[in-house]
């Protein structure tokens, strides 16, 4: 085991990727020899050549037009959006290609070979466009798959088993975590069953659930609950579609409370689906309203970053008020 | 010269602007309206069998159009698009290709793939949304792709297919390129050809397909079929400069155009682009002037946007009795045999329209194949209670309430 932050992490499992298939290739905005504007990608350029691991022109639609195409054709594609926020050019490549590919064909050509990587969400003072969350836009999508890490041994297992899987999924990266997480990772290739939520920790009196770098905030908010002699369990749903309907309802069947938390706004924010699914598995086990505890409805702002975003302190009061109810 | 903006090093002193239509890009015309071959202008070399296979299938491409235009008048089809006055444009370029070449069309290239082979069954089964057709029911009919045969299946949005045929050639170009200079090492044995319209010349997507396939050096044959119309809007409603060549300049791209009513020339610059691309490892562009002479789907009825003198000038240049006037002339085809072949083509596409249309729809299974390579748990679980509720009530789904298991 070595000791890594999140982009090492991301960057071992593109590395054993490129290792792996002769034609596997990464391409996106300043990928190349700059190895991305967070670095991800780094020294992987001089590895493997220009002709594996290249920028691209400044083409959202065009990176994920490419790389249908090129995953359509057989190679492996690891296409890089620099920021989530910039995905939007390619929407229709993805929603109206890469999803509907294997479809509309029936099943005569494919794109299972894509994986999309896109550092997602806030923390780092970037305002409306450098810190959007748009997993729910996707997740209204057939045919794509969805995977968020919440620390570095995830994102390696889990980044390898969306290049392994035969769909195209898009695998959002916490960009805030990139640096700031550190845990142990090994230097050997493994891989995290996609479609698979993780009880982090067990509990008895409310479930708490996020993904990503809202993992975090869940854990500080379960610290001060306990404090107050509430147990949480806690779970990251890892993969949000397909999602793991199964764990969640278990644990909610167990505890009778749920809480749900994302940074996106909350309005058709993708907890909406799991509050809909969960008060029909767990009808009556439920002890209280299935509360959501997201961003506001309003673009990501930028002075007011701390008042935006579901802290530990407002999931904290979130807990309460499911306890109290 | 260290260069960073990466343009041509050439300076001058007096103001002047470039005119917007500078380069007077010239149309490439080999056969005469009379099957001769024009002053000036050599003949590609075409052996009999490739000439009589592609003039076979333009004839073919003309009668299924004719019959299937005429089953959505009839209510048998839902939906029909014709390459009217594109037969040559699409059949010659595809005959210039390897057989494993990839096609990534737009729509109306039904003729590439028959070219290909693609069997009149396939057509119908497709176009009947059959539990027969490769895309198992699931597009609007004429949204054909064979996987078989190197032919993209059709999808609907305009220009997606650009930079995916980018995409596409860029990995098929990987296994020659020298892994340690990145220059081309050997000659790309496929490539893909990229059909679309001077309306989807529009899209973002063009512009991105073709700047992607430059910069990364792509052995695309971009094929832009400029035929006058994108449904009702005319082309210089579409754009002010000179066609859609001139952006090929724009991109740095190896760029000719050619009158696609003339099968000889469409023939010999698609076989001299498949060339650049294959033995230089880049993209070229083949702009092909036609008139869309049909309709742009049987959903539209030009009678309001374009006039009666206006189509009936381009119907007296019909591109399959100009090819067929220089294999008159070369001996190659007889006329009573032509006739005789397309009495006989008639009756087989009507027998295989009366087979296709009896066949049954997909099995209920077929609606929740292939969204993933296997179906996601939530699915399944919609699937199973989808099954429930049609056994529950077989009367209201007939189609498919007798064959679930």
């Amino acid at each position: 085991m070595a000791k890594m932050n999140m982009l090492h992490a991301i960057n071992s499992a593109l590395d054993i990727t490129m290792a792996e298939h002769p034609q596997a290739c990464i391409f996106g905005e300043d990928v190349g020899y700059f190895g991305g504007v967070f670095r991800a990608t780094s020294g992987l350029q001089e590895k493997y050549g220009k002709h594996r691991v290249f920028n691209t022109p400044l083409t959202e639609q065009g990176i994920l037009g490419f790389a249908n195409g090129i995953a359509a054709f057989g190679a492996p594609a690891l296409a890089e959006i620099q920021f989530a926020d910039y995905i939007f050019p390619a929407f229709d490549q993805i929603v109206n290609e890469s999803a509907k590919f294997r479809y509309r064909s029936g099943n005569e050509f494919n794109v299972g070979n894509l994986t999309i990587r896109t550092p997602y969400g806030g923390g780092i003072a970037g305002g409306l466009y450098h810190s959007q969350s748009p997993e729910a836009y996707f997740a209204h999508t057939p045919g794509l798959k969805l995977v968020v890490p919440r620390n570095p041994y995830q994102a390696k297992g889990l980044l390898r088993a969306c290049i392994k899987d035969d769909n195209p999924v898009i695998f959002f990266e916490p960009k805030r975590l990139y640096r700031a997480s550190v845990g142990e990772v090994p230097e050997e290739d493994y891989e995290i069953e996609l479609g698979k939520a993780e009880v982090v920790k067990e509990g008895s009196d409310v479930t708490l659930l996020a993904w990503g770098a809202q993992m975090e905030i869940i854990e500080q908010a379960s610290d001060k609950a306990e404090e107050a002699g509430i147990s949480c369990e806690i779970i990251d749903l890892r993969s949000i579609l397909p999602w793991d309907v199964e764990t969640i309802a278990k644990s909610v069947t167990k505890t009778g409370r749920l809480i749900i938390s994302h940074e996106a706004p909350i309005t058709n924010g993708f907890g909406a689906e799991i509050a809909a699914t969960i008060q029909q598995e767990c009808f009556l086990h439920l002890e209280s309203p299935i509360l959501r505890v997201c961003g506001l409805d309003t673009p990501y702002p930028l002075a007011l970053e701390k008042e935006y975003v579901p802290d530990a302190l407002k999931v904290f009061s979130a807990i309460k008020k499911s306890v109290e109810f | 010269m260290i260069n960073p903006n990466n343009i041509s090093l050439n300076i001058s002193h007096a103001l002047e602007f470039i005119d917007g239509h500078a380069l007077n890009i010239p149309t490439l015309k080999i056969l005469g309206d009379n099957g001769e071959i024009l002053d000036g202008a050599t003949a590609p070399e075409l052996d009999k069998e490739t000439a009589l296979k592609i003039y076979s299938t333009m004839r073919f491409i003309r009668l299924l159009d004719e019959r299937m235009q005429a089953a959505q008048r009839q209510g048998r089809v839902s939906f029909y698009m014709q390459c009217l006055g594109e037969e040559a444009a699409v059949t010659a370029s595809a005959a210039a290709l390897k057989h494993d070449d990839m096609i990534m069309a737009q729509y109306r290239e039904q003729a590439a793939l028959a070219y290909r082979g693609f069997s009149l069954d396939n057509f119908m089964n497709q176009m009947f949304s059959n539990e027969l057709d490769l895309g198992k029911g699931r597009q609007m009919p004429i949204h054909y792709g064979s996987n078989e045969l190197n032919y993209m299946t059709i999808s609907s949005p305009l220009g997606t297919q650009i930079p995916q045929a980018t995409g596409y050639a860029y990995g098929q170009k990987l296994n020659h390129i020298d892994a340690t200079t990145g220059e081309l090492a050997s000659e790309i044995d496929n490539v893909t050809i990229c059909y679309f319209g001077e309306g989807a010349a529009s899209e973002g997507d063009f512009h991105a397909g073709l700047n992607m396939a430059a910069v990364h050096k792509a052995p695309v044959v971009f094929f832009a079929r400029n035929n006058g119309y994108a449904i009702s809007t005319p082309a210089d409603e579409q754009f002010k400069g000179d066609g859609i060549a001139a952006r090929g300049v724009g991109y740095g791209i190896k760029t000719i155009r050619v009158d696609g009513t003339d099968t000889l020339a469409v023939y010999a610059a698609t076989q001299a682009a498949r060339k650049i691309a294959a033995e230089q490892g880049e993209p070229v562009l083949v702009e092909s002037i036609a008139y869309r002479l049909g309709a742009h789907s049987t959903s539209d009825d030009p009678s309001g946007y374009r006039s009666k003198d206006e189509e009936a000038e381009f119907r007296a240049a019909c591109p399959i009795e100009r090819f067929k006037s220089w294999l008159l002339k070369q001996g190659w085809l007889n006329e009573a045999e032509d006739e005789a072949a397309k009495d006989k083509i008639r009756e087989e596409i009507l027998a295989a329209l009366k087979v296709a249309e009896k066949v049954q729809k997909p099995a209920l299974e077929e609606l929740v194949s292939d969204v993933y390579d296997t179906p996601i748990p939530a699915l399944q679980k919609q699937y199973e209670e989808l099954k429930e509720h049609i056994k529950q009530h077989p009367e209201a789904y007939p189609v498919t309430a007798g064959r679930i298991k």
